[in-house]
């Protein structure tokens, strides 16, 4: 008897369900998934395969996966020529909007002044903004960042000017009573209590520079200036080549997966010896 | 020695007719004045909306008056002033070592120019061992404990705490009260302490100012003649008993006075 409580510590039967119920969670987050995913993809290559649809409306799973490997040199180059400017425009995002929100806090006036001009920005739909951008700006790569910083630094701007005035009042009495400058109330009180807003938002501006870069892409492309994977997909639509445009399409896609899985790593690091969040999210 | 008696008693500072009225028009405190001398464990007691806090932000010099003045007796900076408020509001990202060094730190102090004074103090409040400790891993005392490390860490003359204890439990509540006493005995600065507990303020302090509310004002001073080190036989002794039931009735008193 004894030598059975040391062999193993007694859990009551609800713990022990709990830890069951913890296991069979953490399996099922990623099992379930992927075997919706492969029943998926069967199914597609089935529809194909039982109502005979020509390739070019709808490849095969086998074929789009041939035409990956087949069409890498071509549509890896242009992935990054994609990811290029999604990551450039990114950089700029958190540069920008961490620096537009340093400055708004910095006055009220200069907030209340300039915090519209973001919001119409933002709200403006990229397309319809990016001939004129297209009239004033020469350089390729420098038309492609402007649209796709307007459409992922607003996240950042707003999340962080959030963050940076969500401090706790004691603490700003604290800095006062100890005469920190201005500067060290940025440094060491507000941009740290502003992080894990920044990085919420640098979460979405992650996903938003992507589709700002395609995006652009996508109208520059029209008129034959791009060699993105968006341009890749506009000429496999006119050759009616499908089974490279869905192969582009994967691509991107995967691109996506990939910068939130980057970006929720990061945060989780960041966060994770202190933010309440973060913490929740662990369990 | 007599000297050192008398320096103990001289006046630290004096707010004479102090008033303060916010800008929606709470008039938070009217004509209030009371003496802090060197060396007083001064209590502010009195019932909740009575300008306890509103008076200590004017003494830290966090809030202007709006009538009155506030009168340094001896010459003091802002480094001489520690607070500690009710919340023990430490930096949420910073283990305990950091938080407790941010005043040194915002005086320009480094890490290891810092480090002696900083595990000197965490000594003194029980929490040497707990130097890489996030806040999130202390219990609600320790935390307390922590925050007023960091009041104490500038070495301040006047030490000003805002309810410090009050959301502890009471067990908590009474050890804390008695280290702060040894803290306060040892390091010979002066606290005034805010508080609505008769019995955390008899057991605490040599002076209690008893205010009432609508609009706040100081409403009688009381005198707690019991002797110094009060040990936790303190809490159940006769004398005890008899002190807070006297200061009771005072706070009685007081609240029965409001709105007049
Ligand atoms: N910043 C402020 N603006 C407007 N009114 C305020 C402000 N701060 C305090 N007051 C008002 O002044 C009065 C006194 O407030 P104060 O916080 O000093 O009371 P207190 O004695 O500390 O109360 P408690 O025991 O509840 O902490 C209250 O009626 C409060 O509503
Ligand atoms: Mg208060």
């Amino acid at each position: 008897m004894r030598a059975e409580v040391q062999a193993a510590p007694f859990i009551d039967r609800e713990e022990a369900q709990r830890a069951r119920n913890a296991k069979l969670e953490r399996i099922g987050r990623w099992v379930l998934p992927i075997a919706i995913m492969i029943l998926a993809i069967w199914l597609w290559d089935r529809l194909c395969v039982w109502y005979e649809i020509p390739q070019y409306i709808l490849p095969r799973p086998g074929v789009v996966a041939s035409t990956l490997v087949s069409d890498a040199p071509l549509l890896f180059t242009s992935l990054l020529v994609t990811l290029k400017i999604t990551l450039l425009s990114l950089l700029l995002a958190v540069v920008g909007g961490v620096g537009l929100a340093v400055l708004f806090t910095q006055s009220k006036w200069v907030e209340m002044s300039f915090f519209p001009f973001a919001i119409v920005l933002q709200v403006t739909p990229i397309v319809a903004i990016f001939p004129l951008i297209n009239i004033y700006v020469d350089n390729q790569t420098a038309k492609l960042l402007i649209c796709s910083w307007i459409v992922a630094f607003f996240p950042i701007l707003s999340n962080t000017t959030l963050g940076l005035n969500s401090v706790d009042r004691n603490l700003i009495d604290l800095f006062r009573l100890n005469g920190a400058s201005r500067w060290q109330q940025l440094r060491f009180l507000r941009l740290p209590a502003a992080m894990p807003y920044f990085l919420g938002g640098l979460k979405i501006a992650g996903g938003l520079s992507l589709i700002g870069a395609v995006v652009a892409e996508f109208v520059a492309g029209a008129s034959g200036q791009s060699s993105g994977l968006a341009s890749r997909i506009i000429e496999a639509g006119y050759r009616l080549n499908a089974p490279r445009l869905f192969a582009a399409l994967i691509l991107i896609s995967a691109a996506g997966i990939v910068i939130f899985l980057v970006l929720t790593l990061v945060s989780h690091l960041i966060l994770r010896r202190w933010h309440e969040s973060a913490l929740s999210a662990e369990r | 020695m007599t000297t050192e008696v008398a320096a103990r008693h001289e006046p630290l500072l004096q707010l004479r007719e102090i008033g303060k009225t916010f800008a929606n028009g709470v008039t938070a405190l009217k004509a209030a004045s009371l003496t802090v001398r060197e060396g007083d464990f001064l209590s502010l007691l009195g019932p909740s909306g009575c300008g306890k806090s509103t008076a200590l932000r004017i003494i830290a010099g966090l809030s202007s008056p709006t009538a009155g003045v506030l009168d340094w007796r001896k010459s003091l900076d802002k480094d001489h002033i520690g607070f500690v408020f009710q919340e023990p509001t430490l930096m949420p990202w910073a283990n305990v070592f950091d938080n407790v060094w941010l005043p040194l730190r915002l005086k320009g102090k480094s890490r290891t120019e810092a480090a002696p004074a900083i595990h000197e103090l965490l000594e003194r409040v029980h929490l040497s061992g707990f130097e890489k400790a996030m806040p999130r891993e202390l219990s609600g005392g320790m935390k307390m404990r922590a925050s007023i490390a960091r009041a104490l860490v500038t070495r301040p003359r006047l030490l000003l705490m805002d309810e410090p204890f009050a959301a502890l439990d009471e067990i908590t509540r009474f050890r804390l009260n008695e280290d702060l006493l040894d803290l306060w005995q040892d390091q010979r600065f002066t606290v005034t302490f805010v508080t609505h507990s008769v019995f955390e303020s008899v057991y605490l302090s040599n002076r209690i100012v008893v205010m009432a509310a609508r609009p706040g004002r100081v409403f009688r001073e009381l005198a707690v003649d019991a002797p110094y080190p009060r040990a936790e036989a303190f809490r159940t002794s006769p004398e005890y008993a008899a002190l807070c039931r006297q200061a009771s009735q005072v706070l009685a008193d007081a609240m029965h006075a409001e709105g007049r």
